[in-house]
């Protein structure tokens, strides 16, 4: 029997609120699987179990407010374990404070069928007052709004924060945005400043850029997708993060931590994905272990993560655990990038839009498809030189996409 | 199917790519890529979602051809016809 506690999303977060079960005692459950939201003070998080079994039971109550570490389950795994031992998520330790990513909740999953959002088990409500979320009861009773007269947008229709929000600036015709999605872009641009203060304060960054020939990644894309539905199509993109996931395990002094005076290398490559948001924000979730990630699951991952963070749906696991990050401008961005690095990670690779450019190649002139890729580091653990040999690294591994 | 129900279903897609867009306002000539700011990888979300709603096939090179609404569902109206006979 193991417990699941609740989960730190951060360093600042001693407590969050359960405003949802999406198990009941009895469910069979596997590692990955959304089984809660938990609603912290920057918006409502979807909580992944890091266990496979059964829940055997509930131990935390619809709306209730409990510290970092507290049980809210208890499960039946299929290998029992000494009993007493729990085994629930381990807390993050606090290495990204002030991850931006924490500035979205949960919204209502989009009703295309494309979606790989787990089948979710509904609970029954608690029944006789709206069901809403702590931050919204406070919010609408500041404002004196009737939280009966609200259509919730949250898990199973709960009434969530926005929605409240949503009421009081509904009346201006000005507002360009038409519903809400789950992202409190406010709070996500406090997250933001909080961080990239951080960085700068705290990080002497250098930079280093790099223009690479990607004339092979875009034909090699070309043939590759022609023959493919669109839903197994490869980008550019998803050939830049493994490139950099691939170099990043070989480089260890781009790919860890700095904490306390002190680096630390990290034994996985979790890329963060910077992500830009709508109307003004920015979030960078976590890839797991991209390194090791088949191209072709790599390109679903990125669609389905950037597809969920701009609709504000993003998941524990993705939170707070990158190891270095990845920006990619796209193809309406300009030249290059020199980016922010979010603390405690050590470096940042930003990637230009694609130009077509006059180039020579094997003493011709020719048009060329290049791009200029940038690397910010950590002049605490690594200097130039050894920057310089993982970005050439990076863009050695572009040479050959069918490779990756 | 017809245009308008071509048109709804592309607009249904177009607000799961890009939600907090108010699609009612949008302006079926401009490039939607500007006019909802979304990029190549949510481009590929709406492909996607289109191919699974009605079934043709849209290659690569045709993206061009679905850069405003309209284009969009002559478009796919043209695929469908064609699928049809």
């Amino acid at each position: 029997m193991v417990e699941f506690r609740m989960p730190s999303l951060g360093a600042d977060m001693e407590a969050g609120t359960l405003v949802e079960w999406l198990v009941k005692p009895g469910d069979q459950v596997k590692r990955g699987d959304v089984v809660a939201v938990v609603e912290t003070q920057k918006g409502a998080i979807e909580i992944e179990v890091f266990e496979t079994g059964r829940i055997e039971q509930i131990l935390v109550d619809l709306n209730s407010k409990v510290p970092v570490g507290t049980p809210l389950a208890r499960i039946r795994t299929g290998l029992e374990r000494k009993a007493g031992v729990a085994v629930g998520p381990v807390p993050p330790p606090p290495r990204v404070a002030e991850t931006p990513a924490r500035a979205l909740r949960a919204a209502p999953p989009p009703s295309q069928p494309a979606t790989t959002t787990p089948a979710i088990v509904r609970v029954p409500g608690a029944g006789g007052r709206a069901r809403a979320s702590p931050a919204a009861r406070r919010l609408a009773e500041m404002h004196s709004v009737d939280l009966a007269t609200i259509t919730g947008s949250g898990p199973s229709g709960a009434i969530i924060r926005a929605d409240v929000e949503y009421r009081l600036v509904a009346a201006p015709a000005s507002v360009e945005t038409k519903r809400p999605t789950g992202l409190n872009l406010d709070a996500m641009r406090a997250a933001i400043a909080a961080a990239m203060a951080r960085s700068k304060r705290e990080i002497p960054h250098y930079y280093l850029e790099h223009q690479v020939d990607v004339t092979s990644c875009e034909q090699w894309l070309t043939r590759t997708n022609a023959s493919r539905p669109p839903d197994e199509r490869l980008l550019m993109a998803a050939l830049a993060a493994k490139s950099v996931a691939l170099a990043a395990r070989r480089f260890t002094l781009f790919n860890g931590f700095y904490n306390d005076g002190k680096y630390q290398a990290a034994s996985a490559v979790h890329l963060g994905i910077a992500i830009a948001i709508r109307g003004g924000g920015l979030a960078a979730p976590a890839l797991h272990d991209v390194d090791q990630m088949p191209l072709d699951e790599l390109m679903g991952r990125m669609r389905d993560l950037v597809q969920r963070t701009r609709a504000g749906r993003i998941r524990s696991s993705e939170m707070s655990d990158s190891t270095i990050t990845v920006s990619s401008l796209g193809e309406r961005g300009v030249e290059a990038v020199h980016g922010v690095i979010y603390p405690p990670q050590v470096a940042l690779v930003g990637f230009g839009k694609v130009v077509a450019r006059p180039w020579l190649v094997d003493g011709a002139i020719g048009p060329r498809s290049v791009v200029t890729m940038t690397l910010a580091a950590d002049h605490r653990v690594s200097d130039g030189h050894a920057g310089a040999l993982f970005l050439a690294e990076i863009g050695k591994l572009l040479q050959e996409p069918e490779k990756l | 199917m017809n245009e308008a129900d071509i048109r709804t279903i592309l607009q249904e897609e177009l607000g799961n790519v890009a939600p907090e867009m108010d699609l009612q306002k949008l302006d079926s000539t401009a490039d939607l890529r500007e006019a909802l700011d979304i990029d190549s990888m949510d481009f590929l979300n709406f492909v996607v979602a289109v191919h699974h709603r009605l079934g043709v096939d849209i290659p690569e090179l045709d993206y061009p051809k679905l850069i405003t609404l309209d284009r969009a569902v002559t478009y796919l109206k043209g695929k469908l016809e064609v699928s049809k006979s």
